[in-house]
């Protein structure tokens, strides 16, 4: 590298190689910018760079993601059929045969997903046809109110494992009041059955927070040991009658919520979906606003990138911990109770949290920890739910293969390199230098 | 660092300063526990009384000594372990006081005089007896995959990388065990293939974490997802339609130790048992020896604690780790052995059921030392059995409480006398060379 001809005077013949050489580059891109003769080079430079930007864009790897996990999928699903496994069999003789039961398995399975998440075209009329994206927003609502609390406890540094625990205690919470108390009016039935949910979920999150910040004791053992212990004491609540056992009944099962509790349908009675949706997009909004636009948010911020330099800044990282649990827990708390006021109304047992609490582990993790990507997240998982009962039920494809693909999808977005090398996309770490700034170089050389 | 090179360091200051410095403050926690569980004990005693007698068995049919039946009066026995109790925390508030530490020795007596006087109480007046034996051997057989899982955190952990994915090696490799089992009607092969797939496992976690330097929880994570959603993908299309000739899985039988056998109570607990067993003791003391004793373990726990010191040393970080994560992969697959050709003879649905988790969490209460984590494994192995064996005695306690039990007692162990427990310094870090 030429010292003698940085044309920045300022740091002196002691500069090492690499800093010149981004004087360099600064200059070059400050006088470059109005380069009058070379227009055309220029604009073939920006395509040129406008073009590597998207190829190298967080959503090109995420979609590249998405096409390696269904593709995974798709190898699944052929060598798991029978008839292409059948067809297999004579494959030198009439190898078509082979290629039509693959294309007939993999296509019939991911149609069928389509259908039953996006868009039936062999129902009658529109409002039919579309009814599986109503489904799909039901099923991510929990999802991404559940992902918005692991989100939130995340981007504090502490992992929330604890979902299920808090969405069971949410939704016994939230069930208690539904059927428990009665003779109000019907909003505030439901009002003060989903805030009931929320204090349940924020309290057995916030008993991991205390137990954090006083003891110091390992969020994820204490998280992973409440959600045995709720699964437990909703065990028993709903073994026991006068809990949450429905009267007059042996079976661990609630009586259905009734009519005044329930989240209003929100298009009407032919749609399932609930106003719960609503209440997750509300939550969206309110994540997005504390973590971005509240002092609160900043503490949390600052708690969970470096809690030392947070202490020395003055931020309570104790008394944080245990506010981050309690609003993680809250937001998980909204997915137990929209679960039993909105989407299993005809009472529920010990499985009602339907394993939504792991999930949006992954959903969190897709979505970046950041709310508007949890909304994304949680709604392509809800569509993969939604899709994969329907793929289930018309191909016998089982539901279980959902599973591999997102945990494929959330893999291969963690390692970009990866989804990169096989898709041979360029690394924006490893960027063209501007042609203008070697032009330069040669120049001055 | 030791007091005397403080003082060095320092010549002016005066000694006593130093020593006041270095005292180290006992806390509470440990006496409080302890006088906690007492109160909460002596209420349930006053609370509901039970009368009758208790009977404990501590022999088998089969033993060739036999012990007679022991059938004592429940309350006072009872009332006579509390007295014990009291004495044991009165001990530990002396010790306190003294600022020394309460030992070990003695909150584990504690634990055991409180569980006499607890199976005192939950037997009385009940016509069934309580077998010891059974009740132990049952912890063991628990304990077994908890204990292969969490030397597979420690090992993972010690070199640096977390291992959320216990659970999928697990899973993965009960099913692999299964399958392999039933094509070649031999559990040695089904061990074999479930060593290489909790391997297999751990190689992709490698990929990820020491190549690519993801995030290594969330690889965890989502490995436990993904292997979750294959294994139950194949189990419904492939091994159930052929249940018989890839899901009927031959077990092993339990292996009698000569001699050893015979010795009352623990012989049959100890020296009747299956040969993955046998081999657990051994890959404990393993590990232990491996990490603590060899110039490897001596290497994997420098790069755990400082992997850039052991980068300039020359030690080759990201091959060590691979190395500690294969080896972790390989103990997790004999605890998912463990499923299918010692506790039953097929794969099911999930089988694991989170016990790759409660193995993170015995690591963690072990302070990430193989012995004390298989410790901890046998510790939730016991609190988990205790239910069955309750159960035949009829115990008046509503059952989902007494499956609650391993859970509070860790979650009170974590919090109370556990305490702050560190991980290894650059556990969760990726190592970027330069």
């Amino acid at each position: 590298m030429s010292h003698q001809k940085d044309p920045n005077p300022g740091p002196g013949p002691e500069t090492e190689p690499g800093r010149a050489e981004e004087l360099e580059q600064e200059v070059a891109r400050e006088s470059g910018a109005p380069a009058g003769p070379e227009k055309a080079d220029d604009t073939a430079d920006r395509l040129a760079h406008a073009l590597q930007q998207t190829m190298s864009h967080r959503w090109t790897v995420a979609v590249g993601a998405i096409l390696l996990a269904v593709l995974v999928g798709s190898v699944m699903i052929a060598f798991t059929d029978e008839r292409v496994t059948a067809a297999a069999g004579y494959f030198f003789a009439r190898p078509a045969d082979t290629f039509v039961a693959l294309g007939d398995a993999i296509g019939g399975a991911y149609s069928a997903l389509f259908r039953g998440a996006v868009f039936n075209p062999r129902a009658d009329g529109f409002a039919a046809q579309i009814r599986p994206l109503t489904e799909t927003f039901n099923y991510a609502t929990p999802l991404i109110a559940a992902g918005l609390g692991v989100a939130l406890a995340f981007r504090a540094g502490l992992l929330n494992i604890g979902g299920q625990g808090q969405m069971l205690i949410a939704a016994a919470a939230a069930g208690w009041v539904g059927f428990g108390v009665t003779g109000l009016p019907v909003g505030v039935h439901t009002l003060l059955a989903v805030v009931a949910g929320v204090a349940g979920g924020a309290v057995w999150a916030g008993i991991a927070g205390v137990l954090k910040a006083r003891t110091g004791a390992h969020e994820v053992i204490v998280t992973i040991m409440l959600n045995w212990i709720a699964f437990y004491l909703v065990a028993y609540f709903l073994a026991t009658p006068g809990l949450l056992q429905a009267p007059g009944s042996a079976n661990p099962k609630t009586p259905p919520t009734p009519e005044s509790a329930q989240l209003p349908e929100l298009l009407g009675e032919r749609y399932n979906l609930h106003w719960g949706f609503v209440l997750a997009l509300g939550a969206v909004v309110f994540v997005w606003w504390l973590l971005n636009r509240s002092s609160q948010g900043f503490a949390f911020r600052a708690v969970g990138e470096n809690p030392r330099a947070a202490r020395v800044a003055g931020i309570d990282v104790p008394w944080t911990t245990v506010k981050v649990m309690l609003v993680a827990g809250g937001l998980v708390g909204i997915a137990g109770a929209t679960q039993v006021l909105g989407q299993v109304t005809t009472g529920f047992g010990g499985d009602i949290d339907a394993g939504i609490g792991f999930d949006a582990i992954t959903v969190a993790l897709l979505g970046g920890s950041n709310p508007w990507g949890v909304l994304a997240a949680g709604i392509l998982f809800g569509a993969f739910k939604a899709g994969g009962t329907a793929m289930q039920a018309s191909e016998g494809v089982p539901n279980d293969i959902v599973l591999v693909v997102q945990s494929l999808i959330v893999l291969f977005i963690a390692a970009p390199p990866l989804v990169r090398a096989i898709f041979r996309l360029p690394d924006p770490e490893r960027r063209r230098r501007p042609r203008k700034a070697r032009k330069i170089k040669e120049e001055a050389a | 660092m030791s007091a005397a090179v403080e003082a060095q360091g320092t010549p002016g200051t005066p000694p006593s300063d130093t020593e006041k410095r270095h005292r180290v403050h006992v806390g509470w926690k440990a006496a409080n526990g302890l006088i906690i569980v007492g109160a909460l004990f002596a209420l349930l005693l006053v609370a509901v009384p039970r009368d009758g007698v208790t009977r404990f068995a501590l022999s088998r049919g089969a033993d060739a000594l036999q012990i007679p039946l022991l059938e004592i009066p429940a309350m006072p026995l009872a009332w006579g372990c509390l007295v014990v109790l009291a004495l044991i925390a009165a001990y530990s508030v002396v010790r306190t006081l003294a600022n020394r530490r309460t030992s070990v020795w003695a909150i584990a007596a504690f634990g055991a005089v409180f569980l006499v006087g607890f199976l005192a109480w939950a037997g009385a007046g009940s016509s069934g007896t309580l077998s010891i034996v059974s009740l132990l051997s049952g912890s063991l057989l628990g304990a077994v995959p908890l204990v292969y899982g969490s030397l597979s955190g420690v090992i993972g952990e010690r070199s640096g990388v977390i291992n959320i994915a216990i659970e999928g090696q697990m899973l993965a490799a009960a099913f692999t065990a299964a399958v392999a089992g039933s094509i070649t009607g031999s559990p040695f092969a089904g061990v074999l293939a479930a060593v290489l797939a909790g391997m297999l496992v751990a190689l992709v976690l490698a990929l990820f974490t020491v190549t690519h330097r993801v995030n290594q929880i969330i690889v965890g994570v989502v490995l436990n997802v993904l292997v979750l959603g294959l294994t139950s993908f194949f189990y419904s299309q492939v091994l159930v339609p052929n249940a018989a000739t890839l899901n009927s899985a031959p077990r092993f039988g339990s292996w009698t130790v000569p001699l050893l056998n015979d010795i009352p109570v623990i012989g049959p607990v100890l020296f009747d048992q299956a040969p993955l067993i046998y081999l657990m003791y051994l890959v404990v003391a393993g590990v232990w020896f491996a990490l603590y004793r060899t110039r490897w373990g001596l290497r994997l726990r420098a790069v755990g604690e400082h992997p850039k010191a052991a980068d300039t040393v020359g030690i080759n970080v990201e091959r060590t780790r691979y190395l500690a994560l294969l080896i972790g992969g390989a103990c997790a697959g004999l605890g998912g052995a463990f499923y299918t050709t010692v506790a039953v003879d097929q794969f099911g649905l999930n089988m694991t059921a989170g016990a790759g988790f409660i193995a993170l969490a015995a690591m963690i209460f072990g302070k990430w030392d193989p012995v004390r984590a298989a410790m901890a494994g046998l510790l939730f192995g016991f609190a988990s059995n205790l239910q069955n064996v309750l159960s035949v005695v009829g115990s008046p306690v509503p059952s989902q409480f007494m499956l609650m039990v391993p859970y509070v007692v860790t979650l009170f162990a974590v919090a109370g006398l556990v305490g702050r427990s560190r991980p290894p310094a650059a556990n969760g870090q990726p190592y970027v060379k330069g």
